[in-house]
């Protein structure tokens, strides 16, 4: 159980000099314990309770102290400001390989990280947990009498054939202001050239663009759009109001961003966050178990059509100055049209 | 019987010759190995005696000659050598016995009285006396029809008393000829002897008589 | 025999240089291997290195007065393909930063080439730097765009750890090859000597025949100096077995000549006191010359154990011809010597030294005596081997005899009448020794002495 919730704003503790942005705070686990984990992390609270509270079952010594951030702010808190966090979990591949790749990540080995996929790890510092691909999410209303877009070919087709239905009802990330929506967006369009030809496309139909997925698949529900793109499969398969709309993994390929942990160098307590991340891997590999990578549509997703993001320093080219401004000058010019 | 003596050494030659000559052997005696050969080209002997170490050569390469040319006259090889090696390499040559010196005189006399006896009856040597053959080889007494084989000591005692028929002889010298000198006999040993021999003779025409405070002889009754 | 004085053997030796010579080849040949592949390795990682630089050299563009990199996915992933590797990039024109890591290790002299590298630290680790440049025309100015890519070492060092384990493997694999053929030289090379030593540690004693078979040409000279001393040896051989019987011969023929004078001396000789006295030089005589001949037969026997030679025996006939040559001797005392049991049996040694013994032992029996009884000899199979047996009717061995008669010149308590020199049953005792036999003395139930050889089977 959650022992303590700190809301945003309410937080101001003076061992952590915060200037980056805290969104939310919880601690568990009994007080005044020494042995306290630190992790930061880009998920919420309830996403990774479960896995906490697990964790403390068996480990009634430990306090786990969870802070939330967006994953901007993860960077921010352990690269800037070298914050004294045990572990940080992102779901900003891109980012915690550069926090890696700058020294800013202790290496961890274990039986259990030998036991790893090689695409889950990478230079023992950076473990992958989850496996979350981006889908499309349509409006069962909406798509009433259309056929279901199997491919992003189909997709491009269905939109171009009924603008009339989509005008104004196209959701997509803003990649902009959102990491996730830039890794999807530069792994989509390093994938295929079909991605200029749909992201054109939905610049033909006002296209309406969000920092987040809840937001977009709460816009489904709610009937304000006919179709997202590029979501997290994840986060809309625990909506509890998953009647509404439909989940569907690209058949072509489907781009499935890991949700990594690392330890960072400034970490206090290393052997307890490797204790931890261990707990967290033998939770989720090799038959995951855990609820954070029970997915059904990757259950039912081909391997061919999963396309993994690599780890590794091909993430840092995305993260290069003159690489994202030009993407994303070439991305407003096709999704913005003006 | 007639021996060769080849010696060099003429006082030890001396000697031989004059004790063989008591037994009633003829005794020629040569110095070197060619006067050897000179006498062995006109005498047939009974037996040599040879010496091995000679002026004018081995007495090993005159035995192998004698083999070599068949002669069957046996030879007693003399050696002042005494390594088994050398006697038995002797007796691989042809020589019939061999013997070390310095000679014990009666060794000398048994083993050319063996060597004679094996030679078989060729050469044989009988002396008659009375109505008494004796032969001196076979060690055989024979009165009439009668023969009697006498030990080795009667034989050697009756033979210098035969030799000699009516010479009277010591005790001494008796003991002398009839013992070695590593045994010590006494005089009684002799009359021990006689009073065999005497027994041995009884029915013959032939007797030992004492000569009172001289010895004995042997004289027809 | 006393043991020679060795210092190592050649085999050994032979065998310590190979090895020690294939230990260095080994040990070159890791290093050699090690410091190639390693080369190999930094050519193929600045390979690598080299073309991701290149790649995005090649993506510079000037556009507008400005200069735009489009960094390739490729330039950076193609740098953790195999192994995972950290990677760092900067770009700069001229001086001024642009993109990538602004505090990575610069290649500060290019010099004519247009790609340098460099190894460097850098956030605490080891990396690989490899920079390019290209001049661009930029508003009419011209200025160097220069790319430096790095990587860290981590495929590189598990290479290099392949490699030297290869290189181990291959360095001890030559090694234990290299030490089975260098037993195998060394037993091949070693083999002619060794056959040489059969060949001549196969020989009898008296076998001084020089070495005649094939020898390497290496092996000439020893077969040279081995002939010549077995030339030598045997020449010297021959002179002492001459002087031997030359020393005898001086010592024996005075004798003689002196006894034969005492005895026709005693001949004319009438005064019994006078008599005995010559009695007593003849007897003196007698001893001295029975001594010195046992002597020479002891020094005979000494020399011949020292240098056994092995025949094969008829021991029963060897033992029946030595009793019938004694026969005129034990006829002249009246002993007979009666053989009561004879095994025909064969055995392996000196016949020489057999003759000499049982000569001694039966000469003995002879002596010690009295005229009338008898010497009984046998030769019979025992208990694991065969014994001559000579038992005579004579005195026998006192008790404190018997521990000390095998001694040299020691005579029996009860010898005092008769002429030896106390050697005879020494001379026998060193002849059945040195055919690993024992010499047993005895006295009989019924009085007189018993000798028995006893000697193992071969």
């Amino acid at each position: 159980m959650r022992n303590l919730v700190l809301s945003l704003g309410l937080i101001c503790f003076s061992t952590l000099a915060n200037a980056f942005e805290i969104e939310d705070r919880a601690v568990f686990g009994p007080d005044g314990s020494d042995q306290v984990l630190r992790i930061i992390s880009t998920a919420d609270i309830s996403f990774f309770e479960p896995m906490i509270q697990s964790y403390l079952a068996d480990n009634d010594v430990v306090r786990v102290d969870y802070t939330v951030a967006s994953s901007s702010e993860v960077m921010r808190a352990v690269l800037n400001e070298q914050q004294p966090f045990d572990l940080a979990i992102s779901s900003a591949m891109d980012l915690q390989t550069k926090l890696a790749n700058d020294g800013m990540a202790l290496p961890h080995a274990s039986d259990l990280t030998q036991g790893l996929p090689n695409w889950a790890v990478w230079n023992e510092m950076v473990f992958a947990f989850t496996q979350e691909p981006a889908a499309f999410v349509i409006s069962n209303a909406a798509f009433a009498d259309l056929p279901v877009p199997e491919n992003r070919q189909e997709l491009i087709n269905t939109l171009r054939q009924n603008p009339e239905i989509f005008e104004g009802r196209v959701g997509t990330y803003d990649i902009r202001s959102s990491g996730s929506g830039y890794l999807f967006a530069t792994q989509d369009a390093r994938a295929s050239d079909t991605y200029w030809r749909l992201t054109e496309v939905m610049g033909t139909l006002d296209p309406q663009l969000y920092c987040c997925t809840s937001s977009m698949i709460d816009d489904v529900v709610s009937g304000d759009l006919a179709i997202v793109y590029n979501v997290l499969a994840s986060y809309a398969e625990q909506r509890e109001d998953s009647d509404a709309f439909t989940i569907i993994l690209p058949s072509d390929f489907s781009i499935v961003m890991l949700r990594t942990m690392l330890i960072p160098t400034t970490s206090e307590n290393p052997e307890l966050a490797a204790e931890f991340l261990d707990f967290v891997l033998a939770q989720t590999f090799p038959d995951g178990n855990s609820p954070l990578l029970r997915s059904e549509v990757l259950d039912t997703a081909s391997e061919e059509s999963l396309h993994r993001i690599a780890l590794g320093p091909g993430l840092l080219v995305y993260l290069d100055q003159f690489k994202s401004r030009n993407f994303i000058a070439e991305w407003e010019s096709s999704i913005l049209q003006e | 019987m007639r021996f060769l003596l080849i010696e060099d050494n003429e006082a030890l030659a001396g000697a031989v010759v004059d004790r063989l000559a008591l037994d009633g052997h003829v005794v020629d005696h040569a110095g070197d190995l060619e006067t050897a050969s000179d006498f062995t080209h006109t005498t047939d002997y009974d037996l040599i005696l040879l010496d091995i170490m000679l002026p004018d050569g081995d007495g090993r390469s005159f035995l192998a000659q004698q083999r070599e040319a068949k002669s069957r006259t046996p030879i007693i090889v003399l050696t002042a050598r005494s390594e088994v090696s050398d006697r038995v390499g002797m007796l691989d040559l042809g020589a019939d016995d061999y013997m070390v010196k310095p000679i014990d005189f009666s060794e000398l006399e048994a083993r050319c009285r063996a060597v004679l006896r094996r030679q078989g009856g060729a050469a044989r040597n009988i002396i008659s006396f009375g109505e008494l053959e004796f032969d001196s080889l076979a060690g055989t007494l024979k009165i009439g029809g009668d023969e009697t084989k006498l030990r080795t000591r009667e034989l050697r005692l009756f033979e210098i008393f035969v030799n000699a028929p009516n010479q009277v002889f010591s005790k001494p010298k008796l003991v002398d000829r009839l013992f070695s000198y590593d045994e010590e006999a006494s005089e009684n040993a002799i009359e021990v002897y006689v009073g065999r021999l005497r027994r041995h003779l009884d029915t013959s025409d032939v007797s030992i008589t004492t000569v009172r405070g001289l010895g004995y002889k042997l004289e027809l009754a | 025999m006393t043991a020679p004085n060795t210092k190592r053997s050649i085999r050994q030796r032979l065998l310590v240089m190979l090895l020690f010579s294939s230990a260095l080849t080994g040990i070159l040949l890791y290093f050699v291997m090690q410091s190639v592949f390693q080369q190999i390795a930094q050519e193929t990682q600045d390979n690598i290195l080299a073309a991701s630089a290149i790649s995005i050299l090649d993506s510079a563009r000037v556009s507008r007065g400005e200069i735009s990199v489009d960094l390739p996915y490729s330039a950076l992933s193609m740098l953790d393909r195999v192994t995972d590797e950290r990677a760092f990039y900067s770009i700069r024109l001229d001086d001024e930063f642009l993109s990538g890591y602004d505090n990575l290790p610069r290649s500060i002299d290019f010099a004519d080439a247009d790609m340098t590298f460099q190894s460097a630290a850098y956030l605490g680790q080891d990396i690989r730097i490899a920079a390019t440049r290209r001049s661009f025309s930029i508003d009419n100015k011209q200025a160097f765009l220069e790319v430096s890519v790095a990587q860290t070492l981590t495929g590189v060092n598990l290479a290099l750890a392949r490699i030297s384990r290869i290189s181990l493997s291959v360095g001890l694999g030559f090694f234990a090859l290299s030490a089975v053929m260098a037993l195998l030289i060394a037993r091949s090379t070693i083999r002619p000597l060794q056959s040489l030593t059969e060949s001549v540690s196969r020989r009898g004693p008296s076998d001084l025949r020089p070495v005649a078979a094939p020898v390497p040409s290496e092996m000439a000279p020893l077969v040279v100096s081995l002939n010549n001393l077995m030339a030598r040896l045997k020449k010297s051989l021959a002179r002492s077995e001459d002087f031997i019987a030359e020393a005898a011969h001086r010592v024996r023929t005075p004798l003689a000549i002196v006894r034969t004078q005492a005895e026709i001396t005693l001949r004319r000789v009438e005064k019994e006191e006078n008599r005995r006295a010559v009695r007593e030089m003849i007897r003196a005589i007698d001893e001295s010359s029975r001594t010195a001949g046992q002597l020479l037969d002891h020094a005979m026997v000494t020399f011949r154990t020292d240098n056994l030679s092995s025949e094969v025996i008829k021991l029963h006939e060897l033992i029946s011809e030595t009793v019938e040559r004694s026969q005129p001797i034990s006829d002249l005392k009246e002993i007979p010597v009666r053989i009561l049991h004879l095994d025909p049996i064969e055995i392996t040694g000196d016949r020489i030294l057999f003759q000499s013994a049982f000569h001694n032992v039966l000469d003995n029996a002879i002596k010690y005596s009295s005229s009338g009884k008898v010497v009984d000899v046998s030769l019979e199979i025992a208990d694991g081997g065969f014994e001559i047996i000579v038992s005579d009717s004579g005195p026998g061995f006192s008790e404190t005899d018997r521990g000390t008669l095998l001694e040299r010149f020691e005579r029996g308590e009860n010898a005092d009448t008769v002429v030896g020199s106390g050697l005879g049953l020494t001379i026998a005792d060193e002849v059945v020794r040195a055919h690993g036999g024992t010499i047993t003395l005895s006295n009989n139930s019924g009085g007189g002495a018993c000798v028995t050889l006893s000697f193992p089977s071969d």
